[in-house]
């Protein structure tokens, strides 16, 4: 693992709203590849990290290097160079596919040809070219929500970041999502993802667990249940958080 | 003997872009708790509107202790307590002013009714003077669920309470739905998280506008048609698309940190035989027993082969 480049290195990154502490002082390290599984109980403090590592939040205090460039001074260059979807913001549902794809294509600097030949290529795989001049919003949520992530890493940026991407989604779909999900893992693009479903956090590679605005936890999932004496994620999950 | 409480009956509700609920039945007695589930869009929140006379059902009859929940709408709104899915509650009241504004409202007082919400309540009451909106998010679950048992309803409904929450918030308030049974109170809440199914006494599994099935948890898993066995090895990844290509698979599934898998013919050892044909040596399978989540994904497949 050691050996393994790093994608995103964090130490001790605090960020302070007046004197309440939300982050206090992280220390992790995520590397290339990797399916990186961002847990924690509501309030705990994810999002406010999540922010600074997409750029759009200041630190307080910390080193953060995400994807070569520094959080505190190069946050434009870090947004360039990631990608985003959270459940409840991805897609203009007054938009079509197609256009939506343009859209984002547009906005991180692809030139024309390169975003017609690569949409090509995207909706043939998600077997959605005949949907091409849908709307949006006449897709049911589970072909939103791949396409959505889809969107995300057309780019092809280092990182994703995920932010609950299956909440509310039937159960088959959101296996399906976990399938582009590892196939982008395989193609090189780090996976940052937080989620509710304590079974999908045993699909990443590594977890971090946040209590009250530390990391509490960040191994494996089977070193953190071997570590917790747990049969499963749920109960590792429990059992950190309630501190028992 | 056991009540009815909340009945409805072969009620549709079809909105102008088609999507809607098709004939739907369900009843929910009293000191139970019955879980609606399913997915965004699977009409989960047609049915509790309609319940909650919110919204008209273009046909079939839906009752509340026998109040007819068209024609009869005021009663039902006086006797039924509703937690929405999105935060209910006046942002800019205190915690306090929020509680007593819902027990005005049904001409009753806090002192009046403390004890049914005690559990609940006392966990919050240290902060009555702090504006709602800024609560962390488990505690204005707390206070919602409090708003919507001051007047002492004899029946709640709750929408997605616990969509968006934490692994351990949502297992603490189903601790508390449960205490609130046990008042002899009807229950029905409906949730996209099917480990939430063996928590309700009865489940009605949600997708498309239909109930696919209606039962005890354990009822629904023991109508499972096939044998699942879980599958589990190094790289669970590669051992899943190979299974995909095995043609005696009838499906398999990702589950945490193992495989579900059913098979047309065949048993354990075929398939392991498979695996190992194809370079997977270490594999452990086991049979092992369904739960709701494998019988809905059963159930929404065999519903598309009939389609």
């Amino acid at each position: 693992m050691n050996t393994r480049e790093v994608i995103i290195d964090v130490e001790n990154l605090v960020k302070k709203f007046g004197s309440f502490v939300a982050n206090d002082h992280l220390t992790f390290q995520v590397y290339k590849g990797e399916i990186f599984g961002f847990l924690g109980a509501n309030g705990a403090g994810k999002t406010t990290a999540i922010r600074i590592l997409c750029g759009l939040s200041t630190p307080t205090a910390g080193k953060i290097w995400v994807a070569g460039f520094d959080a505190f001074h190069q946050t434009e260059q870090i947004k360039r160079n990631i990608g985003y979807m959270s459940q409840r913001f991805s897609l203009y549902d007054d938009l079509t596919v197609a256009e939506n794809i343009a859209f984002y294509g547009g906005i991180y600097g692809m030139s024309r040809k390169e975003i017609k030949e690569k949409t090509e290529v995207l909706l043939n795989k998600l077997e959605f070219s005949s949907q091409k001049n849908k709307l949006i919003s006449d897709l049911p949520l589970g072909w939103k929500q791949k396409l959505a992530f889809s969107v995300a890493i057309f780019h092809n940026p280092k990182i994703v970041f995920l932010d609950e991407p299956t909440g509310g989604v039937d159960p088959i779909t959101r296996r399906s999502f976990w399938d582009l999900i590892y196939e982008a893992a395989e193609n090189g693009i780090t996976v940052f993802v937080t989620t509710h479903y304590m079974d999908e956090a045993e699909y990443c590679n590594r977890v971090s667990i946040m209590v009250d605005g530390k990391i509490a936890a960040l191994d494996t999932p089977e070193g953190l249940k071997n570590a917790w004496n747990a049969n499963n994620m749920d109960e590792v999950f429990l059992k950190i958080t309630r501190k028992l | 003997m056991e009540s009815i409480s909340i009945h409805i009956d072969d009620v549709s509700k079809t909105y102008a872009n088609g999507e809607g609920i098709s004939n739907i039945s369900l009843s929910v007695k009293r000191g139970e708790l019955v879980g609606l589930i399913g997915p965004d869009g699977a009409g989960k929140t047609t049915i509790l509107r309609i319940i909650t006379t919110l919204l008209l059902a273009d046909k079939g009859m839906a009752m509340v202790e026998g109040f007819d929940c068209h024609k009869q709408y005021k009663n039902v709104r006086r006797i039924i307590g509703y937690m929405p899915g999105r935060f209910s509650l006046y942002q800019d009241l205190t915690v306090e002013e929020n509680l007593k504004f819902f027990a005005t409202i049904f001409g009753t007082t806090i002192e009046e009714n403390y004890e049914l919400i005690r559990p609940i309540y006392s966990q919050i009451e240290p902060f009555k003077n702090r504006r709602a909106g800024a609560l962390s998010g488990g505690m204005k679950q707390k206070l919602a669920l409090s708003c919507s048992l001051i007047h002492k309803p004899s029946v709640l409904i709750l929408d997605e309470p616990t969509t968006g929450v934490d692994a351990v918030s949502r297992r603490e308030f189903w601790e508390m739905l449960k205490g609130i049974k046990e008042k002899d109170i009807a229950i029905l809440v409906s949730t996209p998280y099917m480990d939430e199914a063996s928590l309700c006494d009865r489940v009605a599994l949600m997708q498309d506008g239909k109930i696919m099935q209606i039962g005890t948890p354990a009822h629904i898993t023991s109508q499972f048609a096939h044998t699942l066995y879980s599958v589990k090895s190094e790289n669970m990844y590669a051992i899943l698309k190979s299974l995909r290509t095995y043609p005696l698979v009838h499906s398999v599934f990702p589950f945490g940190q193992k495989l579900h898998l059913t098979l047309k013919t065949g048993d354990a050892a075929d398939a392991k035989h498979f695996l190992q044909t194809q370079g997977f040596e270490e594999v452990t399978i086991e049979q092992i027993v369904p739960n709701i989540e494998d019988c809905f994904m059963e159930l929404m497949s065999s519903k598309k082969t009939e389609v």
